[in-house]
């Protein structure tokens, strides 16, 4: 069986950069995959690459064995496929439940709905909803984002890609603003959401938060995919080795 | 660290469903009109009557003059709601009164030529007003949101070049016609003792006020201008939005139009050139911040009231009226840099 999203020989160029070169990704449903690298191993371009949101040079990219083309972000949201981006992409003036369906308001039934009138009971009591599954430290889906702790942002971002993500999950450094108790939170999260079944895609500098709930781990190097190890049986030397090239491991181990 | 003790780690921290506020607090009319930044600066237009009602209780608290202020106010708030809007996705309207006096001026000409004075001809006007005050939204919009030209820059453009092809159209002279029947039933018409025109704008803010709180249109405009980033990536239409907005800007600067000329019974041309600011004072004054994201209409209404009040005051307890721009001026600057501190206090949890 194909993975649920692969892809291969990704290869983008920016002026004299390479920042991915013929670079190979994938992962399988159920399955969290961290993605590790030095700066500018191109990372964040693979993901926004991944994402609809940014086009590529060369390289195919197959979701659920089918070949994709994502133009907009839009095109990966349609298939189930959600990002937290770094800069969490929260309006701040907005309160948790309007950031979680911003741009997917549920409407009122009937006239009112076509009129414009927004179901916001709803809207507010689905959100609350998704923060209790997900554990979360958000106390109120009323008040605006922008007053709530990094951590209690972090989360509203996460609940809404993961509330919409019902095939795949990309989380570009999660845990960098945060303190103890929210990584914790964060990194719960990630085993929850990956044992409903959804892949997994964490981008992380943390490498214990990787070896704890990374069931592979894939190092990229130059633009490219230099290893991939199981999680289970690699260690923070072994990672760091591979990602600054002191080991020089053989692609495709695990 | 264990999953099953990560997970209960989890469970211990987290609230259950019943205790993330959903609604308490902020489920009635006065919880939520308090959490409003507009509920100081009505508490300042209330001690402002309050002064004037006991400084001259007979002539200011009287019906007759609570009317006329509400009657002086009714273009501006008008303008307002559109104006609202705008700032709200943190742009600027600075044509909205050149709009107006385009938009009465190419209807006043047509309405002229048709001869007569009746419904029809109005009608007609109307329709003229609100087309030509779209187009000028519109191109606003367009030329923010496609040509990327910052708002500041292309309302002001507009502003001199809608004045210009109003006087163009007119060789500087206003036309001093409009049908009897706007005049008589719009501009000095009352129904139960309240200026029809005030009626009227009272519709559009109430309309206006309910379009931006509750509908996806609103929430959109809010969107916009608190994360125009995150706007995008959910998948709203930005670019499309702002020539909506703009253009309901321009629109509703027709409508004014229209109003102003059955009001005063002749295009104001050289009459507008500071209503553009005034109506920015009012919105700012009532919340609305210049940066986006933030703003209502009822503080809007309590903005525009401000400058009215004042005026209508000083008038009558005998202070020259030179002092109501002293006055508005400091209010305004005030009232945003009491804004600012409650906004960073916000943003610190405080």
């Amino acid at each position: 069986m194909s993975p649920r999203f692969e892809a291969t020989g990704l290869s983008r160029r920016f002026g004299r950069v390479q920042a991915l070169d013929n670079a190979d990704f994938d992962v399988d449903a159920g399955e969290v995959v961290a993605l590790i690298g030095d700066n500018g191993a191109g990372k964040s371009t693979l993901v926004k690459a991944l994402t609809g949101n940014l086009d590529l040079d060369a390289g195919e990219v197959r979701f659920e064995g089918e070949p994709v083309h994502f133009a907009t972000p839009q095109d990966a949201s349609r298939l189930g496929i959600e990002v937290v981006h770094q800069d969490l992409a929260l309006a701040p003036h907005l309160d948790a439940a309007q950031n979680m369906f911003l741009g997917r308001e549920v409407m009122r039934p009937g006239v009112l709905g076509h009129l414009g009138f927004m179901d916001t009971p709803q809207m507010r009591r689905r959100s609350a909803q998704a923060f209790t599954e997900l554990g979360s430290a958000v106390r109120s889906v009323v008040v605006p984002v922008g007053s709530m702790s990094g951590g209690q942002k972090q989360t509203v971002a996460i609940a809404r890609a993961v509330a919409w993500a019902d095939k795949v999950l990309f989380l570009d450094e999660p845990t960098a603003a945060l303190g103890v108790v929210q990584t914790r939170n964060v990194l719960d999260t990630i085993k929850k959401v990956r044992d409903r079944g959804i892949a997994v895609v964490l981008i992380s500098h943390s490498m214990p938060h990787v070896l704890e709930v990374a069931d592979r781990v894939q190092v990229l190097r130059l633009g490219r995919r230099v290893a991939t190890y199981r999680g289970a049986d690699t260690s923070v030397e072994e990672l760091v080795g591979a990602m600054t090239g002191a080991l020089d491991p053989k692609e495709g181990a695990a | 660290m264990s999953t099953s003790t990560g997970a209960g780690t989890g469970t211990s921290t987290a609230p259950t469903a019943s205790t993330i506020e959903t609604t308490a607090a902020h489920g009635n009319l006065t919880d939520r009109v308090k959490a409003m930044q507009s509920v100081w600066i009505l508490g300042v237009l209330v001690v402002i009557v309050a002064v004037f009602g006991v400084m001259s209780p007979s002539t200011f608290l009287t019906t007759g003059n609570l009317t006329n202020i509400a009657q002086n106010v009714s273009i501006w708030a008008v303008l307002a709601v559109g104006m609202t809007f705008v700032i709200i996705t943190s742009g600027i309207d600075l044509s909205v009164g050149s709009v107006l006096v385009v938009s009465s001026v190419v209807s006043a000409k047509v309405m002229e030529s048709m001869g007569d004075s009746g419904w029809t001809t109005a009608l007609v006007g109307l329709a003229l007003a609100v087309v030509v005050g779209i187009f000028w939204g519109a191109l606003n919009g367009f030329l923010v949101a496609r040509a990327k030209v910052p708002p500041l820059i292309v309302t002001l453009g507009t502003l001199s070049v809608a004045l210009g092809v109003a006087q163009i159209l007119t060789g500087g002279l206003d036309i001093r016609s409009a049908p009897q029947v706007l005049q008589d039933n719009i501009g000095y018409g009352r129904l139960a003792g309240i200026p029809a025109i005030t009626i009227i704008a009272l519709v559009v803010v109430v309309l206006g006020g309910i379009m931006l709180h509750r509908t996806r249109f609103g929430r959109y405009t809010y969107a916009i201008g608190s994360n125009e980033t995150s706007a995008r990536r959910v998948g709203i239409n930005v670019d499309r939005k702002l020539v909506q907005i703009y253009a309901l800007s321009g629109f509703l600067a027709g409508i004014a139009g229209i109003l102003s000329l059955a009001q005063y019974g002749t295009t104001t041309i050289a009459g507008q050139s500071l209503t553009n600011l005034n109506v920015i004072a009012a919105v700012v004054i009532g919340g609305t911040s210049i940066f986006g994201g933030q703003g209502s209409m009822f503080g809007s209404m309590v903005g525009l009231f401000i400058p009215a009040v004042l005026q209508s005051g000083f008038v009558i307890v005998g202070v020259s009226p030179y002092w109501q721009t002293v006055a508005v001026g400091s209010i305004l600057i005030t009232a945003v840099y009491v804004d600012q501190h409650r906004r960073a206090a916000a943003v610190r949890g405080g």
